[in-house]
């Protein structure tokens, strides 16, 4: 199958941008040096394309209940121009994917619009769909993946920069509130929202008009190199690496987001999670930290001090910021405490490592 | 982009580079590697002694994003490894023919040279 291009993809292509295939997309993975873009980004501000993530819209009279529905968190506790962070569940509990919900403001054409991840934007306007007719609620779905490019500026620099491109006052914008005006001169969406841990914002608009955004955002540009290493130091979930559905079926207790599940609202999973969450979970997603010389990777079998197998790593890196290596990894509950002694195999070797809080720096 | 590729050694396709001096071979990754890999985090390599052999893996080069074996040019014994790179890595980066080094090793068969790419064909190869 081709790989979808960014809207940008011209832009990356002119400035030599190294690409990969990511979720079925072709994206910019590295613009310069991953180390020098996630620096940028942590001390001043960092330009993203992420318009490989998924744009579905949800309007009607039924549209907050078929969301509510088919979401762990509260959506009813929206009003206009709030956001929440949510994952999307199966009968068992098991994420199926997560995502932001937004509650359009109320001058946007749609009424609420989810995001969902690279590759997860036909399945999701499906499920939705499919769930909306067994229902017979009155709601309408949209996939506008094609039609929404989406940039995100983050960084302690971004409300400055992004104040220079808009009529928006960036500073009047809480965490997870959304608005919408020009960036540019494009009508856009405005969110105060990212994956890096800094202050930001994540942009909407359309996807002819990406490159007049992107260029007016006067900063480093970032690949998804550098998203990956800010976003694991802040310890947070990648779709298909921290959870799966086959590969790594996980419930939102386990993948530790237990704050996103509202189980005294009706969703598909709420009686399976409500379950697990009275009988508690025997493995959770933790840091660590390692201790000798090395890069904890995916599918690294983490063991007790004498060898025994007791979970794998999902995620892990050299962190930029601390210069240590670090990783997210699944373990019994009794490893959940920082500082538990375990050891990471890498190459047949077991390499010193320790249970660290996350997120791994202070943000 | 174009690529350092000094004309003074002799080059494997997979991207690893040796420097002859009196019997003693010396080895690294190319420029084109690094670039290739990106920042390079961490270093993997023999001990003093250790024996190599001419297109086995010796040791392992990781970046942020990517694991990469790295390929003995030649056969023979491990004389010196080049320490400074487990503290500072990013020399591999930052001077992959020179600070950047990995490995010395006694050449008992400068024969073993033969096999390799010269400079002109490896710029070939990466072009």
């Amino acid at each position: 199958m081709p790989l979808r291009p960014s809207p940008l993809s011209a832009a990356h292509e002119r400035a030599d941008a190294s690409r990969i295939d990511f979720g079925g997309w072709e994206m910019p993975v590295e613009f310069d040096s991953i180390r020098t873009e996630h620096a940028a980004v942590r001390e001043h501000a960092g330009k993203f394309d992420v318009s490989h993530m998924g744009q579905v819209t949800v309007s009607g009279s039924d549209a907050e209940q078929l969301t509510q529905r088919l979401t762990t968190n509260d959506v009813s506790a929206l009003s206009p121009g709030e956001a929440q962070y949510a994952g999307i569940t199966d009968a068992d509990g098991i994420l199926l994917d997560d995502t932001v919900v937004y509650r359009l403001p109320a001058n946007a054409a749609d009424d609420y619009l989810f995001v969902p991840n690279a590759g997860h934007d036909g399945e999701m306007t499906d499920r939705w769909i499919s769930h909306r007719d067994e229902w017979g609620l009155a709601a309408t779905v949209t996939n506008r993946t094609r039609e929404y490019a989406m940039v995100a500026v983050q960084g302690p620099d971004a409300p400055e920069l992004l104040s220079t491109a808009t009529t928006v006052d960036p500073s009047t914008l809480g965490r997870f509130e959304v608005t919408s005006g020009p960036v540019a001169g494009v009508e856009s969406l405005v969110a105060r929202t990212g994956y890096t841990g800094e202050a930001g914002f994540e942009i909407l608009c359309p996807w002819d008009d990406a490159e007049q955004v992107w260029s007016s955002l006067d900063c480093q540009p970032c690949g998804l190199g550098a998203r990956d290493t800010l976003r694991l130091e802040m310890g947070y979930l990648l779709s298909g690496q921290e959870f799966h559905p086959t590969e790594e079926p996980r419930t939102p207790y386990e993948a530790d987001i237990d704050w996103t599940v509202t189980l005294d609202t009706e969703f598909v999973g709420r009686d399976a999670l409500a379950a697990i969450e009275r009988e508690g979970v025997s493995e959770r997603l933790v840091g660590l930290e390692l201790l000798d010389r090395g890069v904890p990777r995916n599918g690294y079998e983490v063991t007790e001090p004498d060898g025994t197998p007791i979970g794998h790593i999902t995620s892990g890196t050299m962190s930029p910021t601390l210069g240590v290596p670090i990783a997210l990894a699944y373990l019994p509950t009794d490893y959940a405490e920082p500082d538990s002694e375990v050891e990471v195999v890498i190459r047949d070797e077991p390499k010193d490592a320790r249970t660290r809080a996350t997120p791994f720096i202070d943000r | 982009m174009s690529f350092t590729v000094p004309d003074d050694r002799r080059y494997l396709e997979s991207h690893e580079w040796v420097s002859t001096d009196d019997g003693s071979a010396r080895v690294g990754i190319t420029d084109f590697a690094q670039d290739e890999l990106g920042d390079v985090v961490f270093v993997e390599l023999p001990d003093e002694g250790d024996a190599v052999t001419a297109g086995e893996a010796f040791g392992v080069v990781e970046s942020i994003k990517a694991v990469s074996d790295i390929y003995a040019p030649v056969s023979g014994t491990v004389t010196a490894v080049n320490e400074a790179l487990f503290d500072e890595p990013e020399l591999v980066n930052e001077d992959p023919f020179g600070e950047g080094w990995m490995l010395t090793i006694d050449l008992p068969d400068e024969d073993d040279l033969d096999d390799l790419l010269s400079a002109e064909a490896y710029r070939d190869q990466i072009a």
